[in-house]
C-alpha cells in the first residue's frame, strides 16, 4: 500500500495550485471558481486518504458532503456570474464593486 | 515497483500537471478540460485508496455536472478573455511567494503531526473488510443510519441551490410572445365571437 504522506503531498500541491490560481488570475472570476474547485478536490483527497489509512469510514462520508456543497457552490456562483454579466457586460473582478442591481 | 505504485505516480503526476494547466491555460475552455482531467486522475487515486463509490461519485458529479456547467457558462459569456489575462505577470511573484509560504506551513504541520496511540479505539465507524461488505454498501449503511439527518440537509442545500440558480438567471424579456394558459382558459365565447346578420348584397 502506498504511504499516506504520498497522498498528502499530492493534495498539498493541488491545494497550493488552487491558491496560486486565485492570485494569478485575479481578474477572471471563472478561473477563480475553478481554482476553488481544485482546492476542494485537494481536501477530498486528504479526507479519503486519511479514511483509507486509519480504517475509518467517516472520512468518505464527509467527502460526500463536501462534494454536495461544492456542487451547490459552483451552481450558485456561476448563476451570480451570468446575472452579473447580463447587467454589466463584464466579468472582471475589479468591476464588481457596486452593491446595487 | 508494483502496479499500484506505478498507477499512483501516474495519476498523481497527471493530476498535478493538469491542475497547473487549469491556471495557466490561455483559453478558459481548455482550463475546464484540464479540470476534467484533474478530476479523472483524482478519481483514479480514490480507486487506489479503495473508495470506489466516492470515485464514481466524483466522476458523475464533477465531470458530469459541475464541469459541464462551467463549460456552458464559459461558452455562453461573450468576454474577451485575453484582456482578462493581461497583467498576469504582475501577480506572479506575490502568488508564488504566498504559495510557497503555504506549502512550507503545510510541511511544518505534517512534520509535527503524529498518530496517537489510542487512534484505533477512537475511530467512529470502522471500515469493514472488503470481503465482508463492499465500499458502497458500507457507506450506504452509514449514511442512511447515523448520518441520515446530514444527508437530508445535503439534499436541502442542493434544493436551495437549484431554486437560487433558477431565480437568479430567469428573466422575462419584453416584447416576446409567449403562451398564457390562464388567459386562454378564461376566454369567453361571448366576448371572442361576434355573430353578425348580414343582408344579401351588403358588406359587414
Amino acid at each position: 500500500m502506498i504511504e499516506l504522506s504520498h497522498f498528502l503531498t499530492v493534495a498539498a500541491i493541488l491545494f497550493v495550485t488552487g491558491i496560486f490560481g486565485i492570485f494569478l488570475n485575479r481578474k477572471n472570476v471563472i478561473i477563480i471558481l475553478m481554482s476553488i474547485e481544485l482546492m476542494l478536490l485537494a481536501v477530498n483527497i486528504n479526507m479519503v486518504a486519511f479514511s483509507a489509512h486509519l480504517g475509518d469510514l467517516v472520512g468518505q462520508v464527509f467527502t460526500l458532503f463536501i462534494l454536495t456543497v461544492a456542487a451547490a457552490e459552483a451552481a450558485i456562483g456561476l448563476a451570480i456570474l451570468v446575472c452579473f454579466f447580463r447587467n454589466t457586460g463584464t466579468i472582471a473582478v475589479e468591476d464588481i464593486n457596486v452593491m446595487k442591481g | 515497483m508494483g502496479f499500484a505504485t506505478f498507477a499512483f505516480y501516474m495519476f498523481s503526476t497527471v493530476a498535478v500537471i493538469s491542475g497547473f494547466l487549469v491556471i495557466f491555460a490561455r483559453n478558459p475552455v481548455h482550463s475546464v478540460l484540464w479540470l476534467i482531467l484533474a478530476f479523472f486522475s483524482a478519481a483514479g487515486l480514490f480507486v487506489l485508496l479503495g473508495a470506489e463509490f466516492v470515485a464514481m461519485l466524483m466522476l458523475i458529479v464533477y465531470v458530469g455536472a459541475v464541469a459541464v456547467l462551467f463549460l456552458f457558462v464559459v461558452m455562453m459569456l461573450d468576454v474577451d478573455f485575453a484582456e482578462l489575462k493581461a497583467g498576469m505577470a504582475k501577480y506572479l511573484p506575490v502568488g508564488l511567494l504566498i504559495g510557497l509560504v503555504l506549502l512550507i506551513q503545510l510541511g511544518f504541520a505534517f512534520g509535527a503531526w503524529e498518530v496517537t496511540d489510542e487512534m484505533l479505539s477512537m475511530r467512529q465507524a470502522v471500515t469493514p473488510a472488503p470481503e465482508v461488505t463492499e465500499n458502497t454498501a458500507a457507506l450506504g449503511m452509514l449514511i442512511y443510519t447515523r448520518y441520515v439527518f446530514l444527508f437530508q440537509v445535503a439534499g436541502l442545500i442542493l434544493l436551495v441551490a437549484m431554486i437560487g440558480a433558477i431565480v437568479l438567471t430567469l428573466r422575462h424579456r419584453e416584447g416576446v410572445k409567449r403562451q398564457s394558459v390562464v388567459s386562454q382558459m378564461y376566454r369567453d365565447p361571448k366576448e371572442a365571437v361576434e355573430l353578425l346578420d348580414i343582408k344579401p348584397g351588403q358588406g359587414a
